[in-house]
């Protein structure tokens, strides 16, 4: 996350030194062209040529065969768990976002700085350990084991599992996007809704939420990427059961351990696709955004 | 309009860090042009923000008329507000800020589409705004700014406006022809209007009297003359 800020700030402030760079002419033009080279080779060999890579392999025996791979029950199947798994860890992680933003932003009390201390809590914690805990406390002896048992809820191995964890491990995408967006807005907007008569959640729905939409929709997006992408706290809690509950990435490590693995790039293209819309979607939406900030700082 | 006298009752408040309020006495008479000047940090903004609701008193009363509004939420009071940094939706038109009130209200006493347009033409020409109402917020200067926003809370009828800090943000020139432009509004609309400043000159000029505030004590209570 803080990587993406840190992306946006750099392209905004590059933007004004190359430009300045340009006017004066400090760097000698062979600098630029060596550094200009070096980012280039570097995006070639560790993004493009992978890419490259998966998708000649997902096609060596043609479209055809990889559709037909992508189509295999076992792999349908964990195409299918994945988009459930996305589309109810989303919703969940955007309530819950706001929620912990609107909290932090807009209130002071005790333990604040906890709060915003634990929810940067799944960015700092493996997804392994992650998975861990919550086989820990869901499985083994303990006694909400037992009491699940007892009531015949099945967590761990199923699909209350992978979703509690995708949930853990993509909780700070939503709320760290709008933290600072909310604390820098802060509650002048709202004060004025409310001295106008409107009713606490018209305020919410006419002011907040229009103030928040860009980062809000931001957020969503790199939450569903990550929610679709998650390999390791996944694997863990789901006991990897093929055609139930292998998820995208999972199907992808098993596919691949088998002969022919070429259906295990198909699948790897398939998520690779959902991952470059999502940045399609997400570049354009920072140029939104940008523009939003932009006309927010001439305020 | 309806128009109202304001009466503060022994009002205190304590913050942890921010101004607090000791037992303040304070009567504003109806259609008045009421100034409380202080220093920052006497608790001139934290005791409008009382009046308004916006703030809950510790202690005391605040009465609106006979009514005692201290438990009222700040949406049933019937009071106009104006910022100090405005507080415009930057995602809504001029129109559509100063709209916002109106259609706030509970869905039976919310005015038909025309009525309302009507009234609003009237108060874009009352703050000298004719033809911005397609306007954005963005698009507009500081100045302008204001008088959309003291527009807007004009368009709820409010029984008090209470404005904190108005001018504060402005460069000197508009500042000026702003509060002889609010003084003649007053004039117009004989609203009971309770203003926060920091500027003795500002406060002498526009104000009917003027509420004199320090470390959270009312020191003094006259005309400016």
């Amino acid at each position: 996350m803080s990587d993406d800020d840190s992306l946006l700030v750099q392209r905004r402030t590059s933007g004004v030194a190359t430009h300045a760079a340009y006017r004066v002419g400090t760097e000698a033009p062979g600098t630029r062209l060596l550094l200009i080279a070096l980012a280039l080779g570097f995006l070639g060999l560790f993004i493009v040529l992978p890419l490259a890579v998966v998708l000649t392999e997902a096609f060596t025996h043609g479209a055809a065969a990889a559709w037909t791979a992508i189509r295999e029950p076992d792999t349908a199947a964990s195409i299918r768990l994945t988009l459930i798994v996305a589309a109810i860890v989303v919703p969940l992680n955007l309530v819950f976002g706001i929620a912990a933003a609107w909290a932090i932003a807009k209130f002071s009390f005790r333990g604040k700085s906890l709060l915003i201390t634990l929810i940067d809590l799944p960015f700092s914690v493996s997804p392994v350990v992650a998975g861990l805990i919550f086989v820990l406390v869901f499985g083994g002896d303990g006694a909400i084991a037992r009491w699940l048992a007892a009531h015949d809820l099945k967590v761990l191995f199923a699909l209350p599992g992978i979703v509690l964890v995708t949930v853990f491990v993509t909780f700070p995408f939503v709320a760290r996007e709008l933290i600072p967006l909310m604390q820098e807005q802060g509650t002048g907007d709202e004060e004025a809704a409310l001295t106008l008569g409107a009713s606490g959640l018209r305020t919410f729905l006419t002011v907040t939420l229009p103030n928040i939409r860009w980062a809000l929709l931001y957020g969503v997006l790199l939450c569903n990427a990550r929610a679709m992408g998650e390999f390791g706290a996944v694997a863990v809690v789901s006991g990897r059961i093929r055609g139930l509950t292998t998820t995208m990435p999972l199907q992808v490590e098993i596919l691949y351990n088998e002969y022919p693995i070429y259906p295990a790039f198909a699948v790897a293209a398939l998520l690779a696709l959902l991952a470059l819309v999502t940045l399609v979607i997400k570049s354009f939406l920072e140029w939104r955004y940008s523009d939003n900030l932009s006309s927010r700082a001439r305020h | 309009m309806d128009r109202t006298e304001v009466r503060v009752e022994r009002v205190g408040k304590a913050f942890r860090d921010a101004a607090a309020l000791t037992g303040i006495d304070l009567h504003v008479r109806e259609g008045e042009l009421l100034a409380l000047l202080g220093p920052s940090g006497s608790g001139k903004t934290t005791l409008l923000r009382v009046i308004a609701g916006l703030e809950v008193p510790d202690t005391g009363r605040v009465f609106f008329g006979r009514d005692d509004v201290t438990d009222r939420p700040v949406q049933q009071r019937g009071i106009g507000f104006v910022f100090q940094h405005y507080a415009l939706f930057k995602h809504l038109s001029v129109y559509d800020n100063i709209a916002y009130g109106p259609r706030a209200r509970p869905r039976g006493s919310r005015p038909a589409e025309g009525a309302l347009r009507r009234r609003i033409e009237e108060l874009l020409a009352l703050v000298q705004l004719e033809g911005f109402g397609k306007r954005f917020p963005a698009q507009l200067s500081g100045g302008q700014r204001q008088r959309v926003a003291l527009a807007r809370a004009l368009a709820t009828d409010p029984r008090v406006l209470l404005l904190d800090e108005p001018f504060g943000a402005l460069d000197a020139q508009v500042r000026k022809d702003l509060r002889r432009w609010l003084r003649e509004i007053h004039r117009e609309t004989g609203q009971t209007t309770i203003f926060v400043t920091h500027d003795q000159d500002e406060a002498l000029e526009l104000a009917d009297r003027v509420a004199i505030l320090n470390r959270g004590r009312l020191e003094q209570v006259g005309t400016p003359d």
